[in-house]
């Protein structure tokens, strides 16, 4: 095999124009189930391993084979790795969409066309490379060629743009790190697109890529594989899942982790019970069975799902029984757009089902706080015996990300209060819901406690404190009223914004995956417009009591959000009427991840109003 | 049984306890508010009744239900079990979760047809497919009792409402028939007209090492006991075939009578216990899936109301929890030790995505 050849050296060696160093964003246009993926990670991983900071973010439009696939990876040296729109470098694969991805393309961009795809080039701004990927794995045989062809796009780009021929065989190796053989076959092929490009290409464009220390003990992880990892860490015993996009990949990385770390020692028998529900209803009704026996119960979901277990998640804040929903949103509403992403159930989670009903919600802004959130969810959920959900989204959930390593967990686990059968001898009564210490949190008991003392009637109607049913007005008004009081000592107990305050009277809030995107605008609002403003991210809900000092304590405050109706606003608003009159929304909802710049925009129109 | 003792004064009997040493009391609950006469309470004393002669500890027993008169009849029994009168048609997915969270807990569902057969229909027949251990009780009266007398899925093709005007032309649902499909190992069919059969098949239905289910006809007095109606009272008494007589001897009894083999077929579970079928007019083999699929639809087409052990398999598939591989101790109590895995684990994951 030719993988002890000479490498020809890169374009850089040579090349002497202008250059634009570690800054660029690359797009590739392929179709889908062509192996585009694996080639696509091999370049994110190769620069990733040249020590430069890289974002990716995979656009696709279902898990069925042909149809069109765009992933963007972008490189940043200052660590500016969120979705940044108009790419400098795009390689068009795919004959399908090549004619509307040429059309988007900005005057000046670079273009790697393939031969085949080249009578579609009707413009004359772009900075042109023909090349002939097909002819260039010709001799490969012919069933892998379909798949081999995108390393060699690979080798072009990496020729081109500097890319290390060692990190991209050491990126092949990981990539394929089962297969050997396959890793050989694609080490080859990268290889001949980068001899083809080193042969027959000038550099005529100003990108390249140079080494840098950035991404040392960094990982590069999907934000479901992270929450799946939180959960497994977390203590999960039991999940109940119904497969939907873009929340599958969470429910299947969890079960693999549980079923490969989580066996009894002695027995090899599982330490957890992970059952595919007949559908969403069913799913969130063995979670709520789980929790109330006393497992740590969670599903996985979307959007869809939220809105099917809607009256069980009323049942589980009513009757406050434990229970954790991950909801991984996607577009809607309706079945909307399962492969796009989209902060809109925000609203919907906080209120889940009908009369008064809150629920607590955490929303990671990464994978490392996926993780870290993600191995707390059964904690809060049995300290506070209700559902719990964290609110990650497509974004996060599916793209790679270039991520911090996580730490082992080192708090105890909080099984709340639960009285044991000694509890019940020493106590000598038992009344479910009373709120002995005040602060809204009764005890409870798990079935199959042995005691006769132990047992209560669990039931989503009106309920006494000895859990007997009442339609008592006084009653009724009682319990509703220690749930509120319960929900306020969860709003003290939960984790705080994070903050960076800089004297401004200007404020932006943002959640979740918005944040990347919000703290590069606010550099560029600084840079730009010499805008200074102050950065409030919520973390989870209700909010926080600094929240509303942030608020109230700025002139104007941009809430950022990825949906159109200014979700988490109008929760602010409800809860915080007195500041509602100064706050904007900044709203991205295309389905793109948000991007700096439309954040950027967003604030610059309204300030300038 | 006591036993009168011989001294001059006569001392009062002592009362009778099951082979925990409780009295029938501790397996009672809270006073029925359903309408007097309903079916469904005459039910609920057999299900008493037979957690007591079966000798269940209440605390080791969770009752489940949906929504429904039959769903609130889990306040009315066993007090000293944990009961979950959870939401309409969703109780037999929270079993599945509940047995998953402890595996040692005894289960008993009550539902209703309307809460089975319409809106949980899909959770009941996937949670026999699971073949979740419990007792699955369906007090099954034509009508939704609840909200005021509304057909049910399970009443009969041409039977009239109450007011006279309504007639059902839709097909019944057999939940018999449907669980015999899902591969449940335990079916019955029984009236709370026969309290006598009703305790039997309860009891068998506790030692059943699965899925168990009985489809209990219980007349809903307020809204479906009137003339035309199929699940009326005087309708089911009248109708009532039973397959069987059936007797019910737990493993921890000795077997008191002989058994004619001629007449009388034993059926040994797997605790010990033993069912007997004693033959009636003709001679019916619950063991025989296909004669029980055969008879239920003959009874559908012919109006003819069977009780007793439809359909027992000898050797029934895994229960859930033996598919699901799990520990023996319950998932609910396990320490941190057993549900955090080590840190070297978390760097291995770590490397792996570096
Ligand atoms: C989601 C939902 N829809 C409707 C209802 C109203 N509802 C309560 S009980 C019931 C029917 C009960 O019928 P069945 O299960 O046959 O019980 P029965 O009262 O006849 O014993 C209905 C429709 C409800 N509680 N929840
Ligand atoms: S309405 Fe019918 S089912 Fe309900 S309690 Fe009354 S008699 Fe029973
Ligand atoms: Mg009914």
């Amino acid at each position: 095999m030719g993988t002890a050849t000479e490498i020809a050296p890169s374009a850089a060696a040579t090349y002497t124009g202008e250059t634009i160093v570690n800054d660029l964003v690359i797009e590739v246009a392929t179709s889908n189930g062509t192996g585009s993926q694996s080639a696509n990670l091999v370049l994110m991983r190769s620069i990733f391993r040249m020590g430069v900071p890289v974002g990716a973010k995979n656009l696709f439009p279902s898990n069925i084979q042909g149809l069109p696939t765009w992933f963007t990876i972008r490189a940043n040296g200052d660590g500016w790795i969120a979705k940044r729109v108009a790419p400098d470098v795009f390689i068009a694969m795919n004959e399908e969409s090549v004619e509307d991805d040429l059309a988007k393309l900005r005057p000046g961009a670079v273009l790697l066309l393939r031969t085949a795809l080249k009578g579609f080039l009707k413009r004359n701004d772009l900075i042109v490379y023909e090349c002939p990927f097909d002819e260039m794995v010709k001799d490969v045989d012919v069933k892998l060629r379909k798949m081999v062809v995108n390393m060699a796009y690979v080798g072009v780009v990496g020729w081109l743009l500097n890319i290390e021929m060692e990190a991209i065989d050491a990126a092949i190796h990981k990539q394929f790190a089962a297969k050997a053989k396959a890793a050989e076959i694609n080490v080859v092929c990268a290889r001949k697109g980068w001899a083809w490009a080193a042969e027959h290409l000038r550099k005529k464009d100003p990108f390249l890529l140079r080494r840098l220390d950035k991404t040392k003990g960094k990982i590069i992880v999907e934000g479901n594989n992270a929450t799946a990892l939180g959960l497994t860490f977390g203590g999960c015993t039991f999940l109940a899942w119904y497969p939907i996009t873009p929340s599958s990949t969470c429910a299947e990385a969890l079960i693999d982790y549980l079923s490969e770390h989580r066996k009894d020692a002695a027995t090899g028998k599982a330490t957890f019970c992970a059952v595919q529900a007949e559908d969403e209803l069913g799913a969130i009704g063995m979670v709520v069975g789980a929790g109330w026996v006393g497992a740590r119960a969670c599903t996985t979901t979307s959007g869809p799902g939220i809105s099917l277990m809607s009256e069980i998640a009323g049942l589980s804040y009513f009757a406050e029984i434990p229970a954790v929903i991950v909801d991984v949103q996607r577009m809607g509403p309706s079945t909307g757009l399962p492969t796009r992403t989209c902060q809109g159930d925000m609203l919907k989670a906080y209120y889940l089902s009908h009369g008064d009903t809150k629920h607590i919600l955490f929303i990671p802004k990464n994978p490392k706080e996926a993780f870290e959130m993600g191995s707390r969810l059964f904690d809060v959920a049995e300290h506070y015996q209700t559902l719990v959900f964290m609110m990650t989204d497509l974004d996060l959930g599916m793209n790679y990300w270039m991520s911090d390593r996580f730490e082992m967990p080192t708090h105890r686990e909080d099984r709340g209060k639960v009285l044991t059968a000694a509890d019940l001898d020493r106590l000598g009564q038992f009344a479910r819901y009373k709120d002995v210490d005040g602060d809204g949190i009764c005890y409870r008991t798990l079935p199959g406690t042995d005691h006769d003392l132990a047992a209560y009637f669990t039931r989503g109607t009106g309920h006494t404190e000895r859990a007997t049913y009442t339609e008592k007005p006084a009653d009724w008004q009682r319990n509703m009223d220690r749930l509120a009081r319960k929900f306020e000592t969860v709003r003290r107990e939960l984790p705080p914004p994070e903050e960076d305050l800089t004297g401004s009277p200007v404020g932006v809030i943002a959640y979740g995956t918005s944040d990347e995107a919000v703290a590069e605008a606010r550099h560029l609002l600084r840079l730009e417009e010499g805008l200074e403003t102050d950065y409030l991210r919520v973390l989870a809900l209700p909010a926080h009591v600094r929240v509303k000092e942030f608020l109230s304590s700025h002139r104007v405050t941009y809430v950022v959000e990825q949906n159109r109706d200014a979700q988490m606003r109008a929760i602010f608003a409800a809860e915080f009427p007195e500041s509602a009159s100064r706050v904007r929304s900044v709203l991205h909802y295309s389905g793109d991840p948000i991007d700096a710049r439309s954040v950027v925009e967003g604030i610059v129109k309204q300030e300038k109003r | 049984m006591a036993t009168a003792t011989p001294t001059s004064t006569p001392t009062p009997q002592a009362p009778a306890v099951n082979r925990l040493n409780r009295q029938l009391p501790d397996y009672k609950g809270l006073p029925s508010t359903l309408c007097a006469g309903c079916g469904h309470d005459v039910i609920t004393g057999q299900i008493a009744r037979a957690y007591w002669e079966s000798g269940v500890e209440p605390w080791s027993l969770a009752k489940l239900s949906g929504i429904g008169c039959s769903s609130k009849t889990t306040a009315y029994f066993l007090s000293k079990s944990h009961g979950f009168n959870a939401v309409h048609g969703r109780m037999a997915a929270i079993a599945a979760g509940v047995t998953a969270a402890n595996r040692r807990l005894a289960l008993i569902g009550v539902s209703g047809d309307g809460d089975t057969a319409s809106i949980g229909f899909s959770h009941f027949l996937h949670t026999v497919r699971r073949n979740v251990r419990m007792v699955y009780v369906i007090e099954n009266n034509g009508v939704y009792g609840l909200t005021k007398g509304q057909f049910s899925a399970t009443a009969d093709r041409g039977s009239v409402r109450k007011g006279g005007v309504d007639v059902n032309e839709s097909y019944p649902i057999d939940c018999c028939a449907l669980a015999i499909e899902m591969g449940c190992s335990f079916v019955a069919r029984s009236f709370s007209g026969d309290t006598k059969q009703l305790l039997q098949l309860l009891k068998a239905a506790i030692a059943h090492p699965g899925m168990a289910v009985l489809d209990v006809v219980s007349p809903c007095i307020t809204f479906n006991n009137h003339e035309g109606s199929t699940k009326s009272y005087k309708f089911a008494k009248a109708q009532e075939d039973p397959l069987h007589e059936i007797g019910f001897v737990p493993h921890f009894e000795p077997m008191l009578v002989d058994v004619d083999p001629g007449k009388t077929k034993v059926i040994d579970l797997p605790d010990g216990g033993k069912i007997t079928l004693t033959k009636l007019a003709t001679d019916y083999d619950p063991a025989n899936r296909a004669g029980a699929l055969n008879l239920l639809a003959q009874d559908k087409i012919e109006r003819r109301f069977h009780t007793g052990l439809i359909y027992h398999n000898p050797s029934p598939s895994l229960s859930f929890i033996e598919q699901m591989g799990m520990v023996d101790e319950p998932l609910a109590t396990l320490p941190q030790s057993s549900t955090r895995p080590g840190r070297e684990v978390l760097e291995q994951v770590m490397e792996s995505l570096s």
